[in-house]
């Protein structure tokens, strides 16, 4: 796409090509670091050691800091793919499917923060690491989505068939999470009538905690948003270097 | 169409075309369970609706990875791509075949296998409609999964671990009938869902299986 | 300064430091394999250009 100045229109697009995207995000970078390291330090140090006791789950709740901020973007990665996935599909701009690979091992690493922080958090509570709770269940599903959609790319050497690919993938894999996700709340009701243990912890939170844990959210979303714009150049860097190589071997090829 | 049909479940028939493989597993699956979990018939009436199900699920996965690479070797893909036919349909027709190959005999071969078991006696028709419903949808689902694969070389194990999580509805809804209705509950709501993501699945899921064979044969 | 997290010690301490070491993990990676993957592209890119 030929890029103006004027065209105001055209302003957002354009950071589809990688040079500008490249030079953009290497400006924001270091204010995103920065930024994330900060909130997420002020968050759970303020978490840590500046919040009471729960009466109820004791000092316990302070792993809500990172539990829920995991958790949360957990899944956001997960829709932040499935939007990339999906401006690659209909508009073919390459650093839209990086984008969707750079965020995959990070979403993975948040649910796994999420998976071991609520088993860790379940043993005291419920007596047991893991109990087939339909969020952890739909946290277990989602986690094994990332494996294979991580490993879909692996698999594939060309990278335009690798990024088609895995954005249908991405897009299936949406729907059937989804589906998961009623069909293991269904399941498991339909295994223990009215099952005791409740995750929600939303209804029941008080500002002391609810003030740190917007910090550490916040932490959490400037960190995601700081690895993914590094990975993703990370991404269209290796992309360049097959490039220059099979140029290179092209100009080989001729000059014998 | 009906020409492709044939043609399939010919070369499936014919030895070597992997047919009995996956009605073997479910076997050996089923006689296994009690060797691992102890013989008291109770605690097996309880498990056998569930392990039915996820042996006749197992079974079907193993059979996946033939389900488009023998004609993505010998290049018959190619020349189905060009065909006429759109190639939603084609690959409607091949999931259609694989159940028939596959997916039927474990069907049938499921209630012999529940007496193994201890199935309770109302169990038997309801894991046989549960299959009978789910199974189709492994068979569109897992021919999503081998598209996706089909120019890989060790695609088998990736497969696999790509379809597996997509099997995670069905198997819910179609265990949960087959167990509710083993122990006289109500089985109408799950039943209901199962044939809905059957349905949706036999329906939509062809035009993503067909979007991706056309980027491995670009 | 230690706030006094009574019996749920161990689960809160191994919570925050189990997270911790992922998140530092997935940084460490990230630039681990970034920066890798600059000075492989500057390294050919300047051969390319030598080359003509």
């Amino acid at each position: 796409m030929p890029m103006s100045r004027t065209d105001k229109a055209n302003t957002f697009w354009s950071y589809a090509n990688p040079k500008k995207f490249l030079a953009t995000t290497e400006r924001m970078l270091p204010v995103l670091w920065v930024l994330a390291f900060a909130c997420l330090a002020i968050g759970l140090v303020w978490g840590f050691f500046f919040t009471p006791d729960d009466y109820r789950q004791g000092s316990t709740v302070k792993i809500i800091y990172l539990h829920v901020p995991s958790a949360l973007m957990a899944i956001n990665t997960w829709l932040m793919m499935l939007v990339t996935s999906l401006i690659w599909l209909i508009r073919r701009h390459h650093v839209s499917a990086l984008a969707a690979r750079a965020a995959a091992p990070v979403g993975i690493a948040f649910t796994l923060i999420a998976l071991v922080t609520g088993a860790i958090w379940g043993q005291p509570m419920w007596g047991t690491w893991w109990a087939w709770d339909p969020r952890l269940t739909s946290f277990l599903i989602l986690f094994l989505f990332y494996l294979g959609y991580v490993a879909l790319w692996e698999a594939i050497d060309d990278p335009d068939t690798a990024a088609d690919l895995t954005s249908v993938l991405c897009l299936v894999g949406s729907v059937f999470a989804l589906l998961s996700r009623y069909a293991v709340n269904f399941w498991n009701q339909g295994l223990h009538q009215g099952a005791s243990l409740s995750l929600d912890k939303e209804t029941n939170v008080a500002d002391v905690f609810y003030q740190p844990l917007l910090v550490a959210i916040a932490g959490f979303v400037l960190l995601f948003v700081a690895l993914v714009f590094y990975r993703t150049g990370t991404e269209i860097r290796a992309r360049r270097i097959k490039a220059l190589l099979a140029r290179e071997r092209a100009q080989e090829g001729m000059g014998r | 169409m009906i020409a492709l049909l044939l043609r399939d479940l010919r070369l499936a028939f014919r030895a070597g075309g992997g047919f009995g493989l996956g009605l073997a597993f479910f076997l050996i699956v089923t006689v296994l369970v009690p060797f691992s979990v102890g013989p008291q018939s109770d605690l097996l009436a309880t498990i056998a609706p569930g392990v039915l199900w996820l042996g006749a699920l197992l079974a079907c996965l193993l059979s996946l990875d033939r389900l488009l690479a023998l004609d993505w070797e010998d290049g018959s893909l190619d020349l189905l791509a060009t065909a006429p036919l759109p190639l939603e349909a084609t690959v409607s027709v091949k999931a259609l075949a694989h159940w028939i190959t596959t997916g039927l005999p474990l069907v049938l071969a499921a209630p012999v296998l529940g007496v193994l078991l201890n199935l309770p006696g109302p169990g038997f028709s309801w894991l046989l409609v549960s299959l009978l419903l789910g199974t189709p949808a492994l068979s569109v689902i897992g021919t999503f999964g081998a598209a996706l694969t089909v120019g890989l070389k060790r695609g088998g194990l990736l497969l696999s671990l790509l379809v597996l999580p997509l099997y995670v509805p069905t198997l819910i809804f179609g265990a949960e009938v087959a167990r509710r209705g083993a122990v006289g509950m109500e089985t109408s709501t799950p039943l209901l869902l199962l044939a809905g993501i059957t349905a949706g699945a036999v329906a939509l899921l062809p035009f993503a299986s067909a979007a991706v064979l056309r980027v491995n044969l670009r | 300064m230690m706030p006094d997290l009574g019996k749920y010690a161990d689960t809160v301490i191994s919570a925050y430091i189990v997270s911790l070491l992922l998140l530092a993990a997935i940084v460490a990676l990230s630039v681990w394999r970034g920066r890798r993957v600059r000075a492989e592209m500057e390294r050919i890119e300047a051969r390319v250009s030598k080359h003509g």
